[in-house]
């Protein structure tokens, strides 16, 4: 049975923006290959919102790294498809590949400094991307830029394009570097901890205006970020991953109220939220193995208190419960344990 | 008085301003006045704040970047110095003592920084960054020095075999325990953490919760516990301080501020905070950022994001005032209650 087949199953009637199927990648570096994403398997519909959670190290950035054909030497795709729209991204040229970044597909960095250059204004920069796909002149993508500056909520969007990236703050900088993103409404944006080195309030209002942009313009979204509470508000599925690899995968309701995987269980009882106050937090004890010395069979099962003999072999993801695939050999509530 | 009614340390009126105003009359002055130089901005990091930390207490004292939380707890920490105002530790004003007193007294009160591989000297090993601070104050002696530090390895939950490595050789988690134990090493009283788990993964962040919460029953610490995580702050504290620009907007026993918040600012900070336990959230976002504490708006300083700002607010300072016991803000809007 193949993994894409236990993916989520799909409103029938349409075609998926994205179906990465079987996805590996590797680093190859003197010490040895590190395998930061193994066959990982996902599909996002139009107008959805996916949230990729894990941890520093899970590979869930080069996941969507991957997806977009942004991961540099010495890192490679070493198997598996990404079908955006049915095309797979993985085996286009560099020149039709570049056709395709930022235009129908987008990235939004943790960093917005990733985005912009620091040498240049951010008018001069947005015309250039307006101008890179799509033939307008000059002074209409500059009314465009404005115009998408406008829509990310910015206030004076005339005065923000006159600026350099370093006299605006750190909300305004990504608000600009998401706006980029938008220009060209694009089918796919992969937004990667986009809010993480935000205030929460200057979060919150990011928030809703992408929320608010996905709606209204169908655009698939991939989350990534290590944040689970964010996700419960933010998200409509969400793809849980460890060391490499999705070991849970379904709907927000489903994976967050009922999860299956015992490290979905161990991260959603280690947040604050989920403990009485002043008691000790439940933690998962040890820490995320070494991606050079991989163990054998199933990566959580030194720090899981369900692991037993079977763990020693690789679990295979199947359907715990309807839309919920699970990779793991003893799924179940963690109450039934 | 008995000692337990001695606040351990406490800050009164403290201020701190960064840059220096230009006396006009001045050569400094006169360069400025002809436009030779720039004046450099001078900045209210800290505005009259009042601090009280009794013996075994938690506290968190919370708000946005640049609200002066980070500087606060610099000051209370003794590494930066106050520009106005006094500090007592043990109900002795620092200003009375000699240096060698006084030096004593800091030696209570420790650091623990939000960057575990910043804050440790990369150069030195675990044993050189652990054990500097004890043999320099003499609590330990060269002979004893390797004991000394195993031990302190030991309470920060680390082997103490690893004490011949250095900083690089851990993980994140690893290397703020070490932070843990260079602090315990100088036997402090009260521990100023400053976003101390903010950069670690969750399972981790609540490895080192768990371990705060230990070492306060096991040596009777009291901490200071900077953070912007709510949730976080939440479970581990008993009482919240709330900060913006620079002066205190309400205070409260954790209970009392989460279930009954008084000042708009705090009660739009709560509002924000994704939650685990809520789905879809439409996210009704508080409008505009932090102002710059260059150039902060008079009166209240949240007034231009205030939903109930009025005439006052914008010349009048709230005082911070009590509106139930134990439970103090700084609002205009409790005058007309």
């Amino acid at each position: 049975m193949s993994v894409s087949e236990m993916s989520p199953a799909p409103d029938a009637a349409q075609q998926p923006t994205l179906d990465v199927r079987d996805l590996c990648t590797s680093f190859h570096t003197r010490a040895g290959v590190l395998p930061a994403v193994r066959n990982v398997s996902l599909r996002v519909q139009p107008g959805r919102i996916l949230g990729l959670v894990g941890e520093s190290g899970s590979g869930k950035s080069v996941t969507g790294f991957s997806i977009l054909g942004l991961v540099d030497e010495p890192g490679r795709i070493s198997g598996g498809q990404v079908l955006f729209k049915g095309r797979d991204l993985t085996r286009l040229s560099a020149s039709q590949l570049r056709d395709i970044q930022g235009n129908r597909v987008a990235m939004i960095f943790q960093d917005p400094m990733m985005t912009l250059n620091p040498v240049l204004r951010v008018d001069t920069q947005m015309i250039e991307a307006v101008r890179a796909h799509s033939p307008l002149s000059k002074r209409e993508a500059r009314e465009h830029a404005s115009r998408t500056l406008a829509l990310m909520g910015i206030a004076s969007p005339e005065e923000r394009l006159r600026a350099y990236p370093h006299q605006l703050s750190g909300g305004m900088r990504q608000r600009v570097a998401i706006a980029i993103a938008l220009l060209h409404a694009p089918d796919l944006i992969i937004a990667d901890e986009p809010t993480t080195a935000l205030d929460v309030t200057i979060q919150a209002q990011i928030l809703s205006e992408v929320q608010k942009l996905v709606r209204e313009q169908g655009t698939s979204l991939i989350w990534i970020t290590h944040d689970l509470s964010v996700i419960a508000g933010l998200a409509d599925d969400v793809a849980v991953m460890y060391a490499g690899r999705i070991v849970e995968q379904g709907s927000v309701a489903d994976v967050l109220d009922r999860p299956q995987h015992p490290y979905t269980q161990g991260l959603i009882d280690s947040l604050p939220s989920r403990n009485q106050r002043g008691q000790r937090l439940r933690q998962i004890p040890g820490m995320a193995p070494d991606l050079l010395s991989m163990p054998v069979g199933c990566a959580f099962a030194a720090r899981c208190p369900r692991a037993s003999q079977v763990c020693a072999q690789e679990p295979q993801p199947h359907e715990a419960r309807p839309g919920q695939m699970v990779r793991c050999f003893h799924p179940g509530a963690a109450d039934a344990q | 008085m008995p000692s337990d009614q001695i606040p351990l340390i406490e800050l009164h009126q403290v201020s701190k301003t960064f840059g220096k105003a230009v006396d006009k009359r001045s050569l400094q002055g006169l360069l400025q006045r002809l436009h030779l130089t720039r004046a450099k901005p001078l900045t209210h990091a800290v505005d009259r704040v009042d601090l009280r930390i009794m013996r075994g207490e938690v506290v968190g004292l919370v708000g946005e970047s640049g609200c002066g939380k980070s500087t606060l707890g610099r000051m209370v920490a003794g590494l930066l110095p106050v520009s106005s105002g006094t500090t007592s530790v043990d109900g002795r004003p620092l200003d009375s003592l000699t240096t060698r007193e006084r030096k004593a007294l800091r030696l209570k009160v420790q650091m623990i920084f939000q960057d575990p591989s910043s804050s440790l000297n990369p150069r030195l090993r675990v044993d050189r960054i652990v054990g500097e601070g004890a043999l320099l104050h003499g609590l330990t002696d060269r002979k004893g020095a390797d004991d000394y530090v195993s031990a302190q390895l030991q309470r920060a939950g680390l082997s103490p075999q690893l004490r011949q490595r250095y900083p690089h050789q851990f993980s994140g988690g690893q290397r703020q325990r070490i932070g843990i134990a260079r602090a315990l090493a100088v036997q402090p009283e009260l521990l100023v953490c400053d976003e101390s788990v903010a950069a670690l993964d969750v399972s981790i962040q609540a490895q080192i919760l768990n371990l705060f919460m230990d070492l306060r029953d096991e040596l009777g610490l009291t901490y200071l516990f900077i953070s912007h995580d709510l949730g976080v702050v939440e479970h581990l504290c008993d009482r919240v301080i709330v900060m913006y620009l620079g002066r205190v907007v309400e205070t409260a026993s954790v209970d009392d501020l989460f279930a009954r918040a008084n000042h708009p600012y705090t009660q739009a900070l709560l509002a924000q905070i994704p939650r685990f336990d809520i789905r879809s959230t439409r996210y009704d976002a508080i409008q505009g950022e932090i102002p710059s504490p260059l150039n902060p708006p008079a009166g209240c300083h949240f007034h231009p994001r205030c939903p109930h700002a009025m005439a006052r607010c914008r010349e009048e300072v709230p005082a911070l005032r009590e509106v139930s016991p134990n439970h103090q803000s700084a609002c205009h809007l409790n005058d007309q209650r």
